[in-house]
């Protein structure tokens, strides 16, 4: 990298963890929204029965 | 003719829709990221001015760009849903933000990285930095005020409204840093990115912007199928949803 | 019995003033703080009164947006907390009318005073005495914009109840290209070139926001009052 490598390799692998952050916290996102209207049916299931 | 804009503004419609987009936009950008990096870190000549420096621009150009892209959708979704009162555009706005504000400072920290070899220190106030700077601090007024609200759909339109406002001050800012910084500093500021490229290092780059695009609308059907599916918890769809 | 929209605005423009004529204290306090933030800057960097002299135009600035950031929180949230404000709004004249009455209210009270005291403040740091009527000018300027978009942000968060560090929050970016044209007319002024460029970026600032702002912060006030 001609004498950059050290300021070239950090920028990328900061920009991938960026990356992957978003997966991640979408994913994570996702997940939570999924199980707390899991919990809002069944509770509303449990008041109905 | 107005069905599709219906069809659009449907909660159900948007989840599914999302859903099904979301592995082809990851595909795109799973590509175009493996090409760009391979070709633009390897392949590409180095700059002749800037030797091997110019290779952060793979990830910062992107980086800015989408930082501006998603305030822009986050604005465009937040007014649409204040206008016509179509909720998914609170869905759109929401997810839209935490994302940017990411690369947002992605852009930052990537531009500093390239500032510290070209001018010498990791942070020079010229006017791109700085009102990339400003632009985060936006997100973080627009993200802090809607959590700030304990009735959620009230934090959206504050929000919304908040993102508008912004929108309109983004080419301020960017006008009035530019004009700060040539009365206290001159001409002597790089300009990032120059103006003519050579095609071996031009398709890395724009191999690399759309690769971000794809990967930005891969992760916001993502967000956006989370922020629908709280926004509509007590719906019979998400019932169905949830149990199937 | 209804009133029309001007007339509307000057009785609660009289109505503000002299509210705010009747508790002095809550008046004079953001001058106080102007005072004692531009006296932190000599004790913090130098007594100099040349090296204060480069500062000066920025402290004065930064100190003026605290100051009257400080005193935009409470725009609406007395009026909001006993009830005024939808009283307001029910009596059928637009939330703009409201909105600009108090804004003007606000920075009649707020804004006019800094920029009145900010001579004694502006000597206090070496400004020379030349540069005073474009001090006083883009203050004056500055101060109005930065009560429009303060009208923005206490619209937006006066339903909140910590919303004063959140307000800053909002309101601070927004300002900065303010701080940029107000800062740099009064160094060309203390530098004897003409600030002319910078004071035009004001006052469009100022038209700009004063047509728009209203509009946003009745929106904002629907939205956390409704």
């Amino acid at each position: 990298m001609g004498g950059y490598a050290r300021f070239v390799w950090p920028s990328i692998s900061f920009a991938l963890a960026v990356l992957i952050w978003n997966v991640w916290s979408a994913r994570r996102h996702h997940a939570r929204a999924l199980t707390r209207a899991a919990r809002a049916v069944a509770m509303a299931r449990s008041e109905e029965s | 003719m107005w069905t599709w804009f219906y069809r659009l503004a449907s909660p159900p419609y948007v989840y599914r829709t999302a859903a099904a987009l979301t592995p082809w936009f990851f595909a795109g950008a799973a590509l175009m990221i493996g090409y760009g990096l391979v070709d633009g870190l390897a392949f590409a000549p180095p700059d002749y001015q800037q030797g091997d420096a110019f290779r952060i621009i793979y990830v910062h150009a992107p980086s800015a760009w989408l930082s501006l892209f998603a305030y822009t959708l986050m604005a465009v979704a937040g007014a649409i849903a204040l206008i016509w009162r179509i909720k998914v555009g609170y869905a759109v706005a929401a997810a839209a933000a935490p994302i940017g504000a990411s690369f947002t400072l992605a852009a930052l920290v990537t531009g500093s990285l390239w500032g510290r070899p070209m001018w010498g220190t990791y942070w020079a106030w010229d006017p791109r930095l700085t009102s990339e700077l400003i632009l985060l601090f936006l997100y973080f007024g627009v993200i802090s005020l809607r959590q700030a609200f304990e009735d959620p759909a009230r934090g959206d339109r504050a929000a919304a409204l908040l993102g508008v406002v912004g929108v309109v001050n983004v080419p301020i800012v960017h006008f009035s840093v530019t004009w700060w910084n040539s009365l206290h500093q001159g001409g002597t500021v790089m300009r990032l990115g120059k103006p003519e490229m050579p095609g071996s290092m031009l398709w890395p780059l724009l191999a690399m912007l759309a690769g971000f695009m794809f990967f930005f609308g891969a992760v916001l059907c993502m967000r956006v199928r989370g922020e629908v599916l709280s926004r509509e918890r007590q719906s019979a769809w998400v019932r169905e949803a949830v149990i199937s | 019995m209804k009133v029309g929209p001007f007339r509307a605005m000057r009785l609660i423009l009289r109505r503000e003033l002299s509210l705010s004529f009747r508790r002095p204290d809550q008046l004079l306090q953001p001058l106080m703080f102007f005072l004692i933030v531009t006296t932190l800057f000599p004790l913090a960097l130098s007594p100099e009164l040349s090296l204060l002299r480069d500062m000066a135009p920025g402290v004065l600035w930064v100190a003026a947006l605290l100051s009257s950031l400080l005193s935009i929180d409470s725009l609406f949230k007395g009026d909001a907390d006993d009830g005024t404000l939808e009283q307001l709004a029910l009596s059928g004249h637009s939330l703009s009318v409201i909105v600009i009455a108090k804004t003007i209210a606000h920075w009649l009270v707020s804004g006019a005073a800094l920029v009145a005291m900010s001579p004694l403040v502006a000597t206090a740091l070496g400004i020379p005495a030349g540069a005073f009527a474009t001090m006083m000018f883009s203050l004056a300027l500055g101060t109005l914009t930065l009560s429009w978009l303060g009208a923005i942000g206490a619209g937006l968060t006066v339903g909140l109840r910590r919303g004063s560090v959140l307000l800053s929050l909002i309101v601070l970016p927004l300002a900065m290209p303010l701080l940029i044209f107000g800062a740099s007319a009064t160094d060309r002024a203390i530098g004897g070139q003409s600030p002319a460029g910078a004071l035009y970026f004001l006052a469009a600032l100022c038209v700009f926001t004063s047509t728009l702002a209203p509009l946003a912060a009745s929106v904002a006030l629907r939205i956390t009052l409704e």
